[in-house]
């Protein structure tokens, strides 16, 4: 991975990004305060995409947090603010705002995300492909992690947010998601092709895999917080298999870890994992939260009521 | 003779696209909500609900059905704006069990009806068994009507 050297920030750049930091969470949390909620379809995963598409016409809000300590650098937490929304059945389109925080240096916002799922069968099968196409504009303090690719290792993460910040990233990243669901069980594996659109960069490569199910198939009766059938558990798998140059998980870094996921009912998805580093290149933990609020029928806020 | 043959082909264009027209509309009756039921495959229509009639099984799917459809379709599943009402004849009388358990596993992606294959399947025969629970929008407003003269 090549570093480059810009300027420096401001104080006055900086004030600012907290600033819109600030603002942003407000926002979210307000929604949060305001809206009615309704649980998610989405498996219990951080990096894995399944086949599950946002309903159309609903806003999914979500926060999604990873902090870990990387050999000889800071303990950092990156954050992902994401607004999912169901555009049709099979089309599901994402923005995300990307920031992160990191002990004894700076916090600041390291760019934006806009990727969008296409489901191009129409109908359920074994196996259920979905298109994904994103397009990233990111500099490389990001520490959200929200895939590997390419030769990432953790030596990326202990490099100071100042110099970080000024490598700034423009990819388009593709990928195809193939999920299946079967007595409860969701099994799902993307693979993942990302490019520096600027850069003459190589072709860099990556996978997830998850598996997860609910703890129980069916809804109780009674109303209730913790019964079983509000929590998923499963387990997560992914990492980089290098570019163009040089293909293989080797010289890169590879994470598993289980994952659980909790219903709120009428509330929010609280999603946790730790995830373990498997080779030298890898953080040796990351600890996955996420928090998200979906918004039923957003679009009918803004049509005249008959 | 040129000006005959021109307004000649403008009614000939206005018959085409009023055929055409007409063609879309009837092609839009035909595609409307219950075309699906004909893509329903027979292992599907023949399946039976487990839980069917089963108090426990409606409770919860009327959990379910509060969670995940009643957005669209409405707290009493009549429907709202363009999405269907579930007490409808069509899926009270006319789908069995299996097609409604069909159409909540694959959807109608092409008319805005979502896959909610990630529901577990038993899941899935609880909301079709609250759903059926419900009965047909016309026999509920019988009976209110036949309770507010009570009244």
């Amino acid at each position: 991975m090549r570093l480059g050297f810009g300027p420096i920030p401001t104080p006055a750049q900086i004030d600012r990004a907290h600033a819109v930091v600030r603002v942003l969470l407000a926002a979210s949390a307000l929604l949060f305060v305001l809206v009615t909620s309704a649980r998610a379809q989405e498996p219990p995963y951080f990096v894995t995409y399944s086949s599950a598409l946002e309903e159309p016409g609903n806003l999914e809000v979500s926060f999604k947090g990873t902090t870990g300590s990387p050999k000889n650098g800071n303990t950092f937490t990156g954050g992902a603010l994401e607004f999912e929304y169901g555009v049709k059945a099979w089309w599901t389109t994402e923005f995300y705002l990307d920031g992160q925080s990191t002990r004894n240096d700076s916090t600041l916002l390291t760019g934006f995300r806009w990727e969008n799922r296409f489901r191009p069968l129409m109908r359920e099968h074994w196996i259920n492909p979905v298109l994904y196409v994103e397009y990233e504009n990111l500099n490389q303090a990001s520490r959200s992690i929200l895939e590997v690719t390419g030769h990432q290792s953790q030596a990326d993460y202990a490099i100071p947010n100042q110099f970080a910040r000024a490598e700034i990233e423009r990819e388009m990243e593709l990928k195809l998601i193939l999920s299946s669901n079967f007595k409860g069980w969701n099994l799902s594996e993307n693979f993942i092709t990302e490019k520096d659109i600027n850069e003459s960069e190589p072709w860099e490569f990556g996978y997830a895999i998850g598996v997860s199910r609910p703890l129980s198939l069916l809804a109780s009766k009674r109303n209730c917080t913790f019964c079983r059938e509000n929590f998923s558990a499963g387990a997560e798998a992914y990492g980089g298999l290098g570019d163009t140059n040089g293909f293989g998980w080797k010289q890169t870094s590879q994470y598993l870890g289980p994952t659980v996921q909790f219903n709120i009912p009428k509330g929010p998805t609280l999603f946790f994992s730790p995830q373990f580093g498997l080779n030298a290149n890898s953080v040796p933990v990351l600890y996955r939260f996420s928090v998200s609020y979906e918004v039923q029928q957003i679009g009918s806020w803004f049509k005249r009521k008959q | 003779m040129m000006r005959m043959t021109k307004t000649k082909v403008d009614r000939q264009a206005r018959q085409f696209r009023a055929a055409v027209l007409a063609c879309a509309l009837i092609g839009c009756m035909a595609l409307a909500d219950g075309s699906w039921l004909k893509k329903v495959p027979a292992d599907y229509h023949s399946r039976t609900n487990p839980y069917a009639g089963q108090a426990d099984a409606i409770a919860g799917g009327g959990k379910l059905f509060a969670d995940h459809c009643a957005k669209c379709h409405g707290a009493d599943a009549l429907g709202t704006g363009k999405k269907p009402s579930l007490r409808s004849d069509r899926v009270q009388r006319e789908a069995t069990e299996g097609d409604i358990f069909w159409l909540l596993k694959n959807g109608n992606l092409g008319k805005g009806m979502p896959t909610w294959s990630s529901i577990p399947e038993p899941s899935r025969w609880e909301i079709v068994a609250y759903v059926r629970s419900l009965g047909l929008a016309d026999a509920a407003a019988g009976a209110n009507s036949g309770e507010e003269k009570k009244q």
